[in-house]
């Protein structure tokens, strides 16, 4: 059995190339194809799944008809650009949080590269 | 009681401008940064309590101590009128000594849950995004072509690198950068960052306090470096710090807003002293060594004299 970190990308990742929104059996049912055959996914455990990354803001959720249908609430290119922001940003207490290579980049660096990043998203 | 608050008020005062600007300007922090780093605590913290103390024994001076004053006061706290000896400021000095203690610890309070709540989203974001790197313990590699590379301290801790870096360095550059990262991790120098960080957020108006911050990050940076260095060695670490330091300059855009001539001063300080051999002259390791004694012994000096008149203050010692 898979452990809850790894059920969690799989999830994701099944959510970032889906279209459509799915339900927790939609997921179970991928999920279980995509793995060793023989071996399946109890729906509970995707439930307990979606509903921790939908703790952690990853997956939202349209409650309008049963069952629930989950999407993911933004792209992995979003995600990305979310992360690098944090981490390049230094007017808040982030400095405090991480350290990186070079300082890491320096303030013009830092600039050029959010500007890039801000494309990046754009495109 | 009175003289001790003189001696308290001078010395926060020293601590709080010609000592750090001293300090900061000086060449051998970059050849001893360890005790450099220990110096810097040093003062932020004598200078903090002695700041504290100074105002205690002023207002505490009627009673004779601390504990008295306190006993002294306590009843009159709401309605006057005040006790015999006792005027309006030492009142307010007391006033003033706990408020400024409360400033500063809820301040570092408030940086370290911040620091903590930012550390668990990227480890939410760096569990989803990113993919480990074969033969480096708890080293991920982000999917991003901006090349860079940062890590996440604390009690569960990452080194994260992007596809850009991974693939702007070579193999021994790579590990540099990864050693670089580890001795942040291993040295637990977040800790000392969040104190510093703390108390420039404590008092962002005051000059000193941006500029301590500064030194602590860039002798960190320098504590780091020497970690990537026994590793594996100056040269690939001097390489990857050009390599890295350009990356981001690609032209397109020419801007540099302010506090960029600081940040690249702080690399080009860091790429000088790689270039200095460091098995150098043996007079020159001597003199490093004596400078390393002389921080240390001033370090633990300084914080000595706020601590015993503390225990004065307190009545403790007759």
């Amino acid at each position: 059995m898979a452990s809850l970190g790894e059920l969690e990308r799989s999830v994701m990742e099944v959510l970032w190339t889906s279209d459509a929104e799915l339900t927790a059996n939609d997921l179970r049912d991928v999920l279980s194809v995509r793995d060793e055959p023989g071996r399946s996914i109890a729906t509970t455990t995707v439930l307990t799944v979606l509903s921790r990354l939908e703790r952690k803001g990853f997956v939202t959720r349209t409650r309008a008809m049963r069952p629930h249908r989950y999407r993911a609430l933004l792209s992995r290119e979003e995600h990305t650009a979310e992360l690098m922001h944090e981490v390049l940003d230094r007017t808040t207490d982030r400095d405090a949080a991480l350290a990186r290579f070079v300082g890491t980049a320096t303030a013009g660096e830092a600039a050029t590269l959010r500007r890039l990043l801000d494309e990046l998203a754009r495109s | 009681m009175l003289a001790v608050s003189a001696v308290l008020g001078a010395l926060a005062l020293a601590l709080a401008w010609p000592v750090p600007v001293a300090l900061s300007r000086a060449a051998w922090p970059s050849r001893a940064p360890a005790a450099a780093l220990a110096l810097w605590q040093a003062i932020a913290l004598a200078g903090g309590l002695s700041m504290i103390g100074c105002l205690l024994a002023f207002g505490s001076a009627p009673a004779g101590s601390l504990p008295a004053a306190i006993g002294a006061l306590a009843p009159h706290l709401l309605a006057g009128p005040l006790p015999a000896g006792f005027g309006v400021t030492h009142v307010a000095a007391l006033t003033l000594a706990a408020a400024v203690a409360l400033l500063l610890m809820l301040n570092l309070a408030l940086t370290a849950v911040r620091a903590e709540r930012e550390r668990r989203r990227q480890h939410q974001l760096i569990d989803l995004l990113s993919d480990p790197l074969p033969g480096a313990p708890s080293t991920r590699v982000l999917a991003h072509p901006v090349p860079l590379a940062y890590c996440v301290p604390g009690i569960r801790t990452a080194t994260v690198l992007t596809d850009g870096l991974v693939e702007a360095l070579d193999h021994d550059e790579l590990a540099a950068v990864i050693a670089h990262e580890r001795t942040h991790l291993d040295q637990l120098h977040h800790l000392v960052r969040l104190a510093f960080r703390a108390w420039h957020s404590a008092i962002p108006w005051f000059p000193i306090a941006n500029r301590a911050e500064r030194s602590v990050v860039t002798l960190t940076e320098m504590l780091a470096d020497d970690g990537a260095r026994r590793a594996v060695g100056t040269d690939a670490l001097s390489r990857a710090l050009e390599r890295v330091g350009d990356a981001g300059e690609s032209g397109s855009y020419p801007e540099s807003p302010a506090g960029a001539n600081l940040d690249a001063a702080m690399l080009a300080a860091r790429l000088d002293r790689l270039r200095v051999d460091p098995t150098g002259a043996e007079d020159e390791e001597r003199d490093v060594r004596s400078v390393r004694a002389a921080a240390l012994v001033a370090s633990v000096a300084l914080v000595a004299v706020p601590v015993i008149a503390m225990i004065a203050i307190l009545g403790i010692v007759p």
